[in-house]
């Protein structure tokens, strides 16, 4: 006698026709070795999804579309192309010039990286205009900035590949960011590149990171990510919690099974995708040397950096704020923290807030060289662990670019609004989340751009702003009047 | 078999030992894989000194040669040059040259061996791109009262003629004088000390 599979029922298919019982065999064979219907039912056919979902709930599906889009365009390239400082840019003009069908797949890839981030900063407003990120999605929401920042580490990781001018100085640059940090800034940075300029080394270790590493990681954390979405079900525009309104059947009265009602809506929104995606692929592929940078079709030269060098336009408005931070910005930053230690001190509820406020802004205001006590001072002299204070403005401006890429994780705890969605909102957070996308394209122009006197100093003001709408919001979200949340969903 | 009680802290304890224990196994194991990503043997020894030859350099005029993979830049610098380096004294951020970016013996009005001759490493003190000239005075975008110097296409810094960092600018620091020694009077040898000992064995 062989050993029973795990005792299911048998699987039936509906509306197969003479298919019917060979593939009804087939899975109810599967089911009773893998969780085949289990996972159909949790993820599809029976994850109950509000039915009032809109424009912006496309963009998650299309993220997952685009993260496979580049894995299998990825796998094509690496074909051909050869990860050495001598052949590596070469390799990429033969793949554009001899590989048959080539240059469809590199424009497929580097159009696929640039319609990434597009559709995840849409994902992400989504986030932010309808309190996605608040109880109980606070997972999600750290999950999905995990991948964010996975994100931006493999989109940096890939455009040194091509070895072009502004592949090898964007990668000089970015890796000299972590020279600036005290103490172990100069070890840390040649540990990264491998070599004491970026080169060959650099490179190599670059690609593992980019094919191998990193979509590793992705793949792990999506999973993570639509785990976690499905354990405790979707928000909606309305910011309702369809689960707490259940028929007698135990279903949520406002909700619809994903598949079909949001498999079909999504196969839309994947067509009309495609049509874009096609047109800027075949019709604009470098788009105006926003997606592919023209001084990246000359080989690297590490003697001679391009006249005027800017990251692609996904990373800009993080680069905005580290030109912003200069000496004389250091005074308005300082006044900023004591604003805001002030602030905490006279209104907020906690006693602790308060004492770390009154500890934590006078450290930060010394550490600000320029406008602390005027005193410097040498740590641990002669040792490897010699440090100058207080920090230069450089240093600040790099600190500032991290936090301002890693402030969006506290977001599930500075939102205090009694309501979810901006729809419910007051004039307040309206106004926050208007003028802090401005403030975002704003500053991602300004990165593009050489610097000037007045590209700089609206840098600063953004940087202020952008700050600002993280820092302040529990006070604004809380001080503002909403408007009533219906019980029910609205279509 | 009798069932037996289990001794709560006896698990507990071989619990917490055999954490400890693969913990400190997991951290040693990730030594060689960190230590792989350092620089080899091989870009270690890499960075010999390299000679340039300034017979053909004239006044005014910058070449570049590759010493460890960077940029050095020679200036042939003319008198006027010189003079705009000493207007320049309130603008730039450390005019006497206290921070160690320059051997001693380049630690002085010029940053220099020779007036004449400037040498730098052709690599921004901020985050590393390579500066590019604007020697003529001329009113400029980034500086209406300019004297001549160069300018750091990536986030505008600015330095003299001297390689002296202006004041406010995201560079912190004067650009580098590497260490370097005059074999002849058209001969400068890239990555050894004025007076030590390679420089004569080379010479
Ligand atoms: C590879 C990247 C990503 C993929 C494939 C992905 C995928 C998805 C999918 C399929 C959904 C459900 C459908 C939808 O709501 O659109 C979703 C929901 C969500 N995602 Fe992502 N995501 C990614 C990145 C991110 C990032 C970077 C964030 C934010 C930092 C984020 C935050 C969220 C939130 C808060 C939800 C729940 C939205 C709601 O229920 O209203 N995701 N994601
Ligand atoms: S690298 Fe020169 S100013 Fe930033």
């Amino acid at each position: 006698m062989t050993m029973a599979a795990t005792k299911k029922e048998p699987v039936v298919i509906e509306g197969a026709g003479a298919l019917n019982t060979p593939l009804s065999g087939l899975l109810t064979w599967v089911d009773q070795r893998f969780p085949l219907m289990s996972l159909w039912k949790d993820h599809l056919a029976e994850y109950y999804a509000p039915k009032n979902f809109n424009f912006w709930y496309y963009f998650g599906l299309l993220a997952m579309l685009i993260l496979v889009l580049q894995i299998v365009t990825g796998i094509f390239l690496v074909m051909h192309y050869k990860p050495s400082a001598a052949e590596a840019f070469a390799s990429v003009e033969y793949i554009m010039r001899d590989v048959p069908g080539g240059w469809l797949i590199r424009y497929m890839h580097s159009t696929g990286a640039s319609a990434f981030f597009v559709v995840i900063y849409l994902h992400m407003f989504r986030g932010l205009m309808y309190g996605s990120y608040r109880a109980p999605r606070e997972l999600v929401w750290i999950f999905g900035m995990i991948i964010y920042l996975c994100l931006m580490a493999e989109a940096f990781f890939g455009y040194l590949l091509p070895w072009g001018q502004m592949s090898y100085w964007g990668a000089q640059v970015i890796i000299n960011l972590f020279d600036a940090l005290p103490i172990i800034g100069p070890d840390l940075s040649t540990w990264i590149r491998g070599d004491f300029v970026v080169g060959d080394a650099t490179l190599n270790r670059f690609f593992a990171f980019h094919v191998i590493a990193i979509p590793l990681a992705l793949l792990a954390l999506v999973g993570a990510h639509i785990m976690a979405l499905h354990e405790v079900g979707s928000n909606n525009p309305d910011g309702v919690e369809i689960k707490e309104n259940k028929n007698a059947a135990g279903k949520p009265v406002d909700g619809i099974p994903f598949h079909p009602y949001y498999t079909v809506k999504d196969s839309l929104g994947v067509v009309v995708f495609a049509f874009l995606f096609c047109m800027v692929m075949f019709f604009a592929p470098e788009m105006g040397g926003y997606f592919l940078e023209y001084n990246n079709f000359i080989p690297a030269d590490p003697l001679k950096t391009p006249p005027h060098i800017a990251p692609v336009w996904y990373f800009t408005p993080y680069y905005s704020i580290l030109r912003a931070v200069t000496e004389d910005f250091m005074f308005w930053l300082a006044l900023g923290v004591a604003a805001y230690a002030t602030l905490i001190v006279f209104t907020s509820r906690g006693c602790l807030s308060k004492i770390l406020a009154v500890l934590i802004a006078p450290v930060v205001i010394f550490l600000m060289k320029g406008v602390g006590f005027g005193m410097t001072f040498t740590l641990f002299r002669g040792t490897f662990l010699e440090i100058t204070l207080p920090l230069e403005a450089k240093v600040w401006g790099v600190i500032l670019m991290g936090l301002a890429t890693l402030i969006f994780f506290l977001l599930p705890w500075l939102d205090k609004s009694p309501v979810k969605s901006i729809r419910y909102k007051g004039v307040l957070s309206r106004w926050a989340l208007t003028i802090f996308v401005a403030v975002f394209l704003i500053l991602g122009y300004y990165g593009t751009q050489p610097v000037t006197d007045l590209g700089t100093l609206i840098s600063q003001i953004g940087t202020l702003l952008y700050f600002a709408f993280f820092l302040l919001m529990p006070w604004y979200t809380q001080m503002e009047q909403t408007r009533p949340v219906p019980s029910r969903v609205t279509m | 078999m009798a069932e037996q009680e289990t001794d709560k802290g006896r698990r507990c304890m071989l619990v917490a030992a055999s954490t400890v224990a693969g913990g400190i196994a997991v951290g040693v194991t990730a030594v060689p894989f960190v230590a792989s990503m350092l620089p080899s043997e091989r870009a270690k020894a890499a960075g010999a000194p390299v000679e340039a030859d300034i017979g053909k350099l004239a006044p005014g005029e910058r070449m570049t040669v590759e010493w460890r993979g960077k940029p050095v830049w020679i200036v042939r610098r003319t008198p006027e040059m010189l003079d705009s380096i000493k207007q320049s004294v309130d603008k730039v951020a450390d005019p006497d040259s206290n921070k160690a970016m320059q051997p001693r013996y380049a630690a002085n009005e010029f940053r220099s061996i020779k007036p004449e001759y400037l040498v730098l490493v052709g690599i921004c003190t901020h985050l590393g791109c390579s500066p590019v000239d604007r020697f003529a005075a001329q009113a400029e975008a980034f500086a209406a009262d300019w004297k001549g110097g160069f300018y750091c296409p990536c986030h505008g810094s600015l330095f003299d003629l001297a390689g002296r960092v202006f004041k406010n600018r995201p560079a912190p620091d004067n650009l580098i004088v590497p260490p370097h020694t005059f074999l002849s009077d058209t001969k400068i040898l890239i990555g050894v000390d004025q007076g030590a000992e390679g420089a004569k064995g080379a010479a």
